[in-house]
């Protein structure tokens, strides 16, 4: 009876969260009761029910399928590669900014290096592609007049070359961004630990690397664990945009296989099944890598 | 610690190291935006023999001339403004309702519903079962659908709750009770008027992520009227020689190189104009950007 009166009293909450739930129920909860299609033969005048089932057919055939290890390589090598090469960037960016005196020196690199998060996959994408056209392109036209290179560059249709400048640009687009939650993280350090540290003699790099970096390792951590979670997670965009005919071989990556086969082949089970087989690893990656961080004695996300 | 206190050898190299390295990483941020720049208004032919480089050279707005004759590319500008109104007024409006509700701790049940939201950050049906969906209810080639999706992110709501949180103290809504006040009058007269820097940070989020998306409208309309900016961008951008049949050049004296290099210096101002309205907002919104991310990290 009490909670009744409470959930009266409070009446309007509930509506207030009801348009949002609405929202999540019909496009987050119905696609994912709709991976049931993943396991059968799926027609869409049949409908979900009136299917064939057909169990892990389609996990095992794509398992088996030649693709699926281009697949998995492509998409794991992008995200080790951005990891690795992208992940301490950000840290150092941020170490660099916290230990600079000048604040309007602080500013102007801030300003400038948190712009290209607001440029747009596809303008970054395009950007590549007319400072590297094969002729007319900035890059071309520098290589070869220092006689670098002869003739036209022909780096974006280069199936190695691929993965450098996908990790790089991202590495371009988001240093300035990504080191904003650090700055964030080293604003909360204890400013008399500094003092102390100073009267004790101890250099600004002794004082950046014994007292900001260990302040910030939570956040570094958390971050870490959440980028591990979304490993074989790289996003269809920026992928999708940078494919040619041309390179394929390593450009082509789970998300953007599922977009092809899917929907411009119309495979909806087998595509479901690639989908549902990637978002399955992801979650177990994210747990395992949360759990592994408490065991080292680190706050997990959860 | 600033002048006045001596510093050591060891300082001395460390601060110009530092500022060094600082500075090495601001050319190779600034270069290729300043880069843009200065090609879209230089002549193109020295553009396309690589004669720009640090100074435009050449003033010339034969570019910029073609862009605004281009219709396809305005068409995608009108349609790109609408959705990012339409799809801002709404996801602000829903984040700003749910996160207040989550935000009172003597709402029933609220663990339970905030589960409900918080689980699809971690386990969603992909992209083909919600193609299916959309299908299902007709919502292909309907510009409601790169309206309404997406328009729930759970990350904001939890920023947002938080923001509500810290802020506004629950015996505020105590007093509100006793004066009368019902909850949905509360909210509305009380707390939206206290909430003016986080609705900037929801708008500014929401508006950006907008005008910069792709991925709906690449998979949900097809009617070229529909199309936004960015779709329209990609077309222009990805090829070499499409721009010019589309542009309808029809300057038959010129040579096959002056038009390719025209075609190439183009792109250059198509990169200015479509990023014109983020490059006008960028000032104001990087702040209340780098807010959101400073909200959202204290209880991430």
């Amino acid at each position: 009876m009490i909670t009744i009166n409470r959930v009266k009293q409070n009446i309007g909450l509930y509506f207030l969260v009801l348009p949002a739930l609405i929202y999540v129920i019909m496009f987050d909860y119905v696609p994912l009761y709709g991976v049931l299609i993943a396991f059968e033969n799926f027609k869409p005048i049949k409908g979900i029910w009136g299917s064939d089932w057909v169990g892990l057919y389609h996990f095992a055939r794509f398992v088996h399928l030649d693709v699926f290890w281009v697949l998995i390589k492509n998409t794991l090598s992008l995200s080790l590669y951005s990891l690795i090469a992208g992940f301490p960037i950000p840290i150092i960016l941020a170490l660099a900014l916290n230990s600079v005196t000048s604040k309007k020196f602080k500013k102007v690199v801030q300003t400038v290096t948190y712009a290209p998060h607001f440029i747009s996959t596809v303008i970054l994408v395009g950007m590549l592609n007319v400072f590297l056209s094969p002729r007319l392109g900035v890059v071309s036209q520098l290589l070869n007049s220092i006689g670098l290179t002869k003739g036209p560059l022909m780096t974006l249709t280069n199936p190695d070359a691929f993965s450098h400048l996908y990790v790089w640009s991202g590495i371009w687009q988001g240093m300035g961004w990504g080191s904003i939650i650090y700055l964030a993280a080293l604003s909360g350090v204890d400013p008399s630990l500094h003092e102390a540290a100073k009267v004790d003699g101890a250099t600004k790099f002794q004082q950046a690397w014994y007292i900001d970096l260990p302040s910030i390792m939570p956040t570094i951590v958390t971050l870490l664990i959440l980028s591990c979670g979304n490993i074989l997670g790289v996003g269809f965009e920026k992928a999708f945009l940078m494919q040619n005919s041309l390179n394929l071989s390593t450009s082509e990556v789970i998300s953007t296989y599922v977009y092809k086969s899917g929907l411009l082949q119309s495979q909806f089970s087998f595509s479901a099944a690639v989908g549902l087989f990637n978002s399955v690893i992801n979650l177990v990656l994210l747990l395992t890598v949360n759990k592994l961080a408490k065991k080292l004695g680190q706050n997990g996300i959860f | 610690m600033k002048n006045g206190v001596r510093r050591s050898k060891a300082d001395v190299v460390y601060d110009t190291v530092n500022i060094a390295f600082l500075t090495l990483l601001l050319m190779i941020v600034l270069y290729p935006l300043y880069f843009v720049v200065i090609a879209s208004f230089s002549d193109p032919s020295a553009v396309g023999t690589g004669k720009v480089i640090l100074f435009p050279k050449g003033f010339n707005l034969n570019g910029y001339d073609l862009i605004f004759k281009y219709k396809q590319l305005w068409i995608g500008y009108r349609n790109t403004v609408l959705y990012t109104i339409g799809g801002t007024a709404l996801s602000v409006s829903l984040t700003l309702m749910t996160a207040y509700a989550f935000s009172r701790k003597d709402m029933v049940g609220r663990g339970f519903i905030v589960m409900l939201f918080i689980i699809p950050m971690f386990i969603h049906g992909g992209l083909i079962p919600t193609y299916l969906l959309v299908r299902k209810l007709h919502m292909i080639d309907n510009p409601l659908t790169v309206i309404i999706l997406g328009c729930v992110s759970m990350w904001n709501i939890i920023i947002t709750r938080t923001f509500f949180q810290s802020t506004i103290p629950q015996e505020l809504f105590e007093a509100a009770k006793i004066d009368g006040c019902g909850n949905i009058g509360y909210f509305f007269k009380v707390v939206l008027p206290l909430s003016k820097a986080i609705i900037a940070v929801l708008v500014v989020f929401s508006a950006v992520g907008q005008w910069n998306s792709f991925f709906n409208a690449l998979i949900y309309l097809n009617d070229r009227n529909l199309i936004p900016l960015q779709l329209v961008l990609r077309e222009i951008l990805s090829s070499q020689t499409q721009m010019m049949q589309q542009l309808e050049l029809g300057i038959g004296d010129q040579d096959m190189a002056q038009k390719t290099f025209l075609a190439e210096s183009v792109k250059y101002g198509i990169i200015i104009v479509s990023s014109l309205p983020i490059l006008c907002i960028y000032p104001f919104a990087q702040k209340y950007f780098v807010k959101g991310v400073m909200i959202g990290s204290l209880k991430g």
